[in-house]
């Protein structure tokens, strides 16, 4: 048996991936984006987990009015988290997403339309997303709308007959300001819908067991069929005297599952010559958890919805990251410039509810459960 | 006396704030950053997602790690003067 509760985090988000990687594209200005092609190697490493794989994204524009996308990702996971290693054995698996988009630029009026789909061997998603975007004001304020909705279909691994759907609906709202000629501000809005299977076929939840040596005993998970999240965020952006940036945001979220969470998120980003770009960044989150979780249930089957998978229990985490940038000119009739990129950020999760079960300890006395993860972004950028 | 001359001091300053509205709310104000001050505005330095691969990246890695979704912010950037 295998659990692939790590994995289907990736999987059940893959709407609000295919959002920001396209649909905010113009979140600044009704603008064609740059015609470049990123090929990027990610690494995910922590927590008993990796990911890593390719991303390569393609964008050319036509006749100044026309611009396509297409973008090619794939996750190779290899899994013996805290979850796995208490209740199943280690996993390999591999997931591959594609998606292609076009955007079209009428005077201040930019749309985009887009299609991705995402394959695995007990998962599959597609989704579909439409944005207006519009510059007002002598193009000092930018407006945007954006709507997708994402169709899944849930399978188990050792189960040919299960399978379940998941449909999510994703709404958008973005404003941009430009203040002064230093200074940018943004206030997005997103509300996102899921109705369908949303927990995990092979995930459970502990409960206190006196009838077992070890005290306590695991029963699968139930989740709510619907879940409806709101999220805000204010970002601020401003060019300091000499030629670096700050970045500031703020964001807050709640569902009704009663998870509410917030995070700060600060960003310098400073050059060096014509050639260099150096960023640092710290990233503080903070959550309460879901009503109906908890790391040990009274007895079996003692709730309506039973959850402890620990992205939904109380915890913080902070972020610490560090990139640099080497830009060229190319010299060429067809090609702009060249960049190569490598960030480094230092991930860290301390549950407040979660407890680490591999560890000594009574049922629900254990050591909370924490982790650290180091995320590598190293890619290549070319401008044509 | 005092409160009359209160009053004579409110009442005008109502009248100019009234006027100050009537005459001013007609016309929207004028853009007051011109397209040739936005150079800093558009130095990439300046977009909320520089690279859009490695931002939708990072947005997804946290996505799969919080309860948390939406509302990320997204690439591009700058202030579309390219």
């Amino acid at each position: 048996m295998t659990l692939r509760n790590q994995s289907k985090g990736l999987h059940t988000l893959l709407l609000p991936l295919f959002i920001s990687l396209f649909v905010s594209t113009s979140s600044i200005a009704a603008v064609l984006p740059e015609d470049r092609a990123d090929v990027m190697y990610h690494s995910y490493d922590g927590g008993g987990i990796t990911v890593d794989g390719p991303s390569v994204l393609v964008r050319k524009g036509f006749a100044d009015t026309v611009s396509v996308s297409a973008n090619y990702y794939v996750d190779t996971i290899s899994s013996a988290s805290i979850d796995v290693v208490s209740t199943a054995s280690a996993y390999t698996e591999e997931r591959t997403e594609v998606s292609a988009g076009i955007d079209y630029l009428h005077e201040k009026t930019l749309m985009s339309f887009g299609y991705g789909e995402s394959e695995e061997n007990d998962y599959s998603a597609s989704s579909l997303r439409f944005s207006i975007s519009q510059d007002f004001f002598g193009d000092l304020t930018n407006l945007s709308i954006g709507y997708a909705q994402g169709s899944d279909v849930v399978g188990k691994t050792g189960d040919p007959d299960f399978e379940e759907d998941v449909t999510s609906r994703n709404y958008q709202f973005n404003l941009s300001q430009i203040l002064t000629k230093n200074w940018i501000v943004n206030v997005t809005l997103e509300t996102i819908t899921n109705q369908g299977f949303l927990n995990n076929p092979y995930r459970t939840v502990r409960y206190l067991d006196s009838t077992v040596p070890v005290g306590y005993s695991y029963e699968p998970e139930r989740y709510p069929e619907t879940r409806t999240s709101d999220a805000v965020a204010i970002r601020s952006m401003y060019y300091l005297p000499y030629r670096a940036s700050i970045m500031f945001e703020y964001r807050y979220f709640e569902d009704t599952w009663n998870i509410k969470a917030d995070n700060i998120t600060l960003r310098y980003t400073h050059t060096v010559g014509d050639h260099w770009i150096l960023e640092a960044n710290v990233r503080f989150y903070s959550q309460e958890g879901a009503d109906f979780y908890s790391d040990l249930y009274p007895y079996a089957d003692s709730q309506k919805f039973l959850a402890r998978d620990k992205e939904l229990s109380t915890f913080t985490s902070q972020r610490i990251g560090f990139g640099v940038s080497y830009i060229y000119p190319l010299k060429s009739t067809y090609l702009e410039k060249l960049s190569v990129n490598l960030k480094v950020d230092h991930l860290m999760f301390e549950y407040d509810d979660f407890r680490d079960v591999t560890a000594d300890g009574a049922p629900g006395d254990e050591p909370l459960y924490s982790l650290t993860a180091d995320v590598v972004r190293f890619y290549f950028s070319i401008w044509y | 006396m005092f409160v009359n001359a209160t009053g004579q001091t409110l009442k005008t300053a109502i009248a100019y704030l009234l006027l100050t509205v009537v005459l001013g709310g007609c016309s929207m104000p004028k853009p007051w950053v011109k397209p040739y001050e936005r150079n800093n505005l558009a130095d990439p330095i300046m977009s909320f997602d520089r690279d859009g691969v490695e931002g939708s990246y990072m947005h997804h890695v946290h996505q799969a790690r919080e309860g948390a979704r939406g509302a990320e912010g997204g690439s591009g950037g700058g202030c579309g003067c390219n």
